[in-house]
């Protein structure tokens, strides 16, 4: 077996050395009876070849994105990620190292860390940001539970342009907590009226920019309203790109910014591993869940980081802890910095501007389509369609023809009256004219 | 003396400023092309003020990540023996497979008709999963280990109020991981904590005092945080389903007896499973993880979303309650899982195959053993008899010295190695808890030994300056963490009228 370096003489070498006869004997405190005296049912041992040919026959029965036009969003978006950084972020100091806990030897990780967090902060305009969570659902419902220990409340209204898998994960998590949410309808139009809901027991306001069918909103007037009854106003950013062109969630007045890093380094790889992102004011700071790398010095004077703050953390505090956290996104984070390094700020700006440029033109091409009707009149690079028939059907019959048109929003927004005809669609800088065309032919055809 | 240079370099050693200090405004390492005129639909609320991100080009930003990575210890150069936390190979062929085409660019919202393949490898991982734990249900979707342990004790606080009474207590060992308590709290548990007995593993009779009817759940580590096998496991899993409690195990430490024993012959009802321990999935400096939770007939309908059934007719994906026949406590994670680590870790199953995984357990356990044998003349192991894939030493054997678990730590990492996980379990004074792993040839090992036990000398003589200075090798020395937490500094921020 090539990852076992022992060879049957080291082993009868060392067995002897511990002064026993059999590998057995040191399963001793295990009862007999449940000791399992030969392999599982499972395959044996394979070579590289076979387990490369069985991979490859699952990977061959699958239509990847990169195969066919896609023009797939709601939270996961494909992006061309520079061929340095798939190099890099697969460098073995980097890859198979864990959690700093030695800085001395893993000040590579704590200075990228200390990196992404600048970064983090800078895209969503605030003050300070964590080493990463899990996923954009995760995210929320840490936030969720980082407002409540704030405001010592236990009310979340979530707005209905959440996407609903961060919606239901945040109501998930509620309900084991004796924690009210209040969730608004799903909102298409983004028409809702959020501040109507909040009252004196309300401990945050959660809200996604650009919203979960694509429109763009202006939060100033929802953050005031927030403030005047003592609670905080949370924003998810499913799409992490469209902070390079529309106004930071700090600049709207947020207090809490979470995040979907996916796009930034990372491929869609079927919904993970993905990246959650949580910023927030500095006078939140003591209450956000999550690794933190600062700076300090050591003693020679020399500047380096550490992790920091771990007196919120369940290995300290235990079930005081901020959240159960341990292991997070290291990686993903690594991959997300260092692609936003790469792109720099006139990159960054210059990528969104071609997704927000590639979403509009798609969507004038296919609202010229009989019976299709565009339903967001803001947007970045994803929209909503109202077809003239249910959008299930619509994208199986696109699928046929191999184009990956859309997600149908009853899929996420299952049995809710009349969404059933609506359509959403991405764009990025990856989706060609070309692609747009096939798009717009084959729509047609199946309308 | 530390020798100094103009730059700071010391020979591969080379100072590397942050981002923002190596700004080229305008600069960019990626060329993109010029965005074509379109409405604009921003509604009047583009970004107005710049972000503040620094301008690199290519070949700087491939020497800057180059060179943090020059900073990092990992297992690719060498032991990284850290207890509990399984550090072993990463397969480069893991990493491949994951990055095919057809898996690495599959959406997650593609039309299922379209991802067959993809919904497949998840029942055939869910199928190695089972069948190596002996239960006959599995939820994939956690993304770590603790937020496996959340997913079990959601599906435990689901069936106890299907059974009209949620209770209110979860016991957990003095030994355990912090994140069991952590997880409890997040189920809406109060925590009550188990002492251990002089042997190491749970104190029974305290543990049956402490059950009664509020009681939902017992959490244990299994082999536990010491290292041990917990010898009276089948009596435990028989007192807490006498009094109508679950019984979870956190499955951390699987990597000991996979393939050797099964969490289901044990009567455990939930276990969570960490890929990127047991399986091999990388660690990446603190993740993504994986966390996949298997459970017992009796928590088996509350398995949360989502999750994929072989229809005999292809595969389909149950992505809410409403679409299930079962009952689903909800949904935890965006998506499907991590999907990523999934491929990572079928890969190596399918390496190790059902007669590699068993001698994979055996050698991690060899190698602990070996180690425990080679030093326990110099260091003081906590408690008798063999142990399983980890070995506890205390800090007695520094018991007339000035050096403390910290400092020994520290020292190690002048002679080349990453230190063993310090401090933790919390049961034993100064504990130093090492985990070789399977991954250690006889050679690492004797090499290993040679410079703890060279430390462990070097200890007893009136060295306490050498092990208070350590380490001094390394691209930083100690670091001040108490600076670090007074007055945190969690960014760069420009100089004032920079």
């Amino acid at each position: 077996m090539r990852y076992l370096p022992l060879s049957e003489p080291d082993r009868q070498e060392m067995l002897k050395t511990i002064g026993v006869s059999a590998v057995d004997d040191l399963f001793k405190d295990v009862p007999r009876s449940v000791l399992l005296d030969k392999p599982v049912d499972l395959p044996a041992t394979a070579g590289e070849m076979a387990v490369e040919q069985t991979i490859g026959a699952l990977a061959g029965k699958n239509t990847g994105t990169s195969a066919v036009p896609s023009f797939l969003g709601v939270g996961a978006y494909r992006h061309h990620v520079p061929s340095a950084i798939d190099y890099l972020v697969q460098r073995g100091e980097f890859l198979t190292s864990y959690t700093p806990y030695q800085p001395e030897i893993s000040q590579g990780t704590l200075q990228y860390l200390f990196e992404f967090q600048t970064q983090v902060a800078l895209l969503t305009g605030m003050e300070v940001a964590n080493a990463s969570l899990y996923d954009g659902a995760t995210a929320v419902a840490e936030a969720m539970l980082m407002a409540s220990r704030i405001t010592k409340r236990n009310k979340a209204i979530l707005s209905g342009g959440l996407h609903p898998h961060y919606r239901d994960v945040a109501v998930n998590q509620a309900k084991f907590m004796d924690f009210q949410v209040t969730c608004a309808d799903p909102d298409p139009l983004a028409t809702e009226d959020l501040s109507a809901l909040i009252d004196n027991e309300t401990a945050c306001v959660i809200v996604q920019n650009p919203g979960f069918f694509g429109q763009v909103r202006d939060l100033s007037a929802l953050s005031e309203a927030c403030h005047e009854a003592g609670a905080l106003l949370v924003v998810a950013v499913a799409e992490v790109v469209s902070l390079g062109a529309i106004k930071s969630p700090g600049a709207m007045g947020a207090d809490i910014v979470i995040g979907e890093g996916q796009s930034l380094g990372n491929g869609l790889s079927f919904g993970g591993p993905y990246l959650g992102l949580m910023a927030c004011r500095q006078k939140f700071l003591r209450q956000m869940p999550g690794r933190l790398a600062g700076e300090t010095v050591d003693v020679e004077g020399r500047r380096g980081w550490v992790l920091t703050l771990s007196t919120r953390e369940q290995h300290i505090r235990r079930e005081k802890a901020t959240s159960n956290i341990c292991t997070n996104s290291g990686l993903c984070a690594l991959a997300f910095t260092m692609h936003l390094t790469m792109l720099g700020e006139a990159g960054f700006t210059r990528l969104a501007k071609l997704n927000h440029v590639a979403a509009s033109k798609l969507a004038d091409r296919l609202a010229t389509i009989e019976g299709v009707e565009l339903v967001n009149d803001t947007f970045f690079n994803e929209f909503t369609l109202r077809l003239p028939k249910a959008a299930n059907e619509v994208v199986e019959a696109l699928a046929e023809k191999g184009i990956l048109g859309g997600v149908p929003v009853s899929r996420l927004h299952q049995g809710v009256g009349d969404l059933g005809n609506l359509l959403l669609v991405a764009a990025t800088e990856l989706n060609t004219d070309d692609q747009a065309e096939a798009f717009q032919t084959a729509l047609k055809e199946v309308l | 003396m530390p020798t100094r240079t103009i730059l700071g370099n010391r020979g591969l050693q080379i100072e590397e400023p942050l981002i923002f200090e190596q700004d080229t405004p305008g600069m960019s390492g990626c060329d993109l092309p010029e965005p074509e005129e379109a409405t604009n639909r921003l509604g009047g609320l583009a970004r107005e003020e710049a972000i503040g991100l620094p301008g690199l080009s290519e070949p700087q930003v491939v020497r800057h990540y180059t060179r943090l990575s020059q900073k990092n210890y990992a297992i690719d150069a060498g032991v990284y023996p850290l207890g509990s936390c399984t550090m072993k190979h990463n397969p480069r062929l893991n990493e491949k497979m994951a990055r095919l085409p057809g898996l690495g660019d599959l959406h997650p919202m593609q039309p299922v008709s379209t991802v067959q393949g993809a919904l497949e490898l998840m029942d055939v991982l869910g199928h190695w999963l089972k069948t190596l734990t002996g239960m006959p249900a599995v939820a994939l979707s956690p993304a770590a280990g603790a937020h496996g342990e959340l997913c079990g004790l959601m599906a435990v606080r689901a069936a106890l109020e299907d059974r009209g009474n949620a209770r209110k207590v979860v016991l957990v060992p003095d030994s355990a991981h912090g994140t069991n308590p952590a997880t409890a709290t997040l189920c809406g548990y109060a925590v009550q904590s188990i002492p251990a007995n002089a042997r190491g593993r749970v104190d029974l009779d305290a543990l049956k005092a402490a059950l009664n009817d509020d009681v939902a759940c017992f959490m244990l580590t299994n082999p536990n945080t010491c290292g041990l096998f917990e010898d009276e496991i089948l009596e435990i899993a028989d007192a807490v389903h006498d009094a109508g409690a679950f019984f979870y195990c956190d499955g951390a430490n699987f990597n000991a007896i996979v393939g050797r024993v099964r969490p289901g012959d044990l009567g455990i009802d939930c276990m969570h499973i960490n890929l990127h321990k047991t399986f091999s999935t990388p660690h990446g400096g603190g993740g993504p993880g994986s966390g996949p939770t298997v459970f017992s007939e009796a928590l088996a309908p509350f398995v949360p979303v989502p999750y994929v059934v072989d229809t005999g007719d292809g595969f389909a994906l149950v992505e809410s309650p409403a679409q299930s026949d079962q009952k689903p406590f909800g949904r935890m994670k965006g998506f499907h899982g991590q999907f990523g680590v999934f491929v990572r870790a079928l890969s190596y199953m399918l390496s190790m195959g059902s007669d590699g995984l068993r001698q994979a357990s055996a050698d991690a356990v060899l190698n602990a053993n070996y180690i425990a044998a080679k030093l326990n003349d110099v260091l003081t192991q906590s408690f008798e008899g063999p142990c399983m894939h980890e070995v506890l030493f205390d800090d007695r054997f520094l018991k007339d010295t000035d050096v403390t678990t910290l400092d020994f730590a520290k020292a190690m990492i002048d002679d080349g190695v990453h230190p063993m996980t310090m401090y933790f379990p919390l049961v034993v004074h100064g504990a130093l808890l090492m985990e070789p792993t399977e991954t250690e040839s006889k050679l690492g090992l004797d090499q290993f030994v040679e410079l703890v036990r060279g430390l462990a000398d070097r200890a007893q003589g009136d060295n306490e300056k050498y092990f208070k200075e350590a380490p001094r090798m390394t691209p930083r020395r100690r670091l001040d963490e108490t600076a670090a937490a007074r007055k945190p500094v969690l960014r760069w921020v420009p100089e004032a009228g920079g």
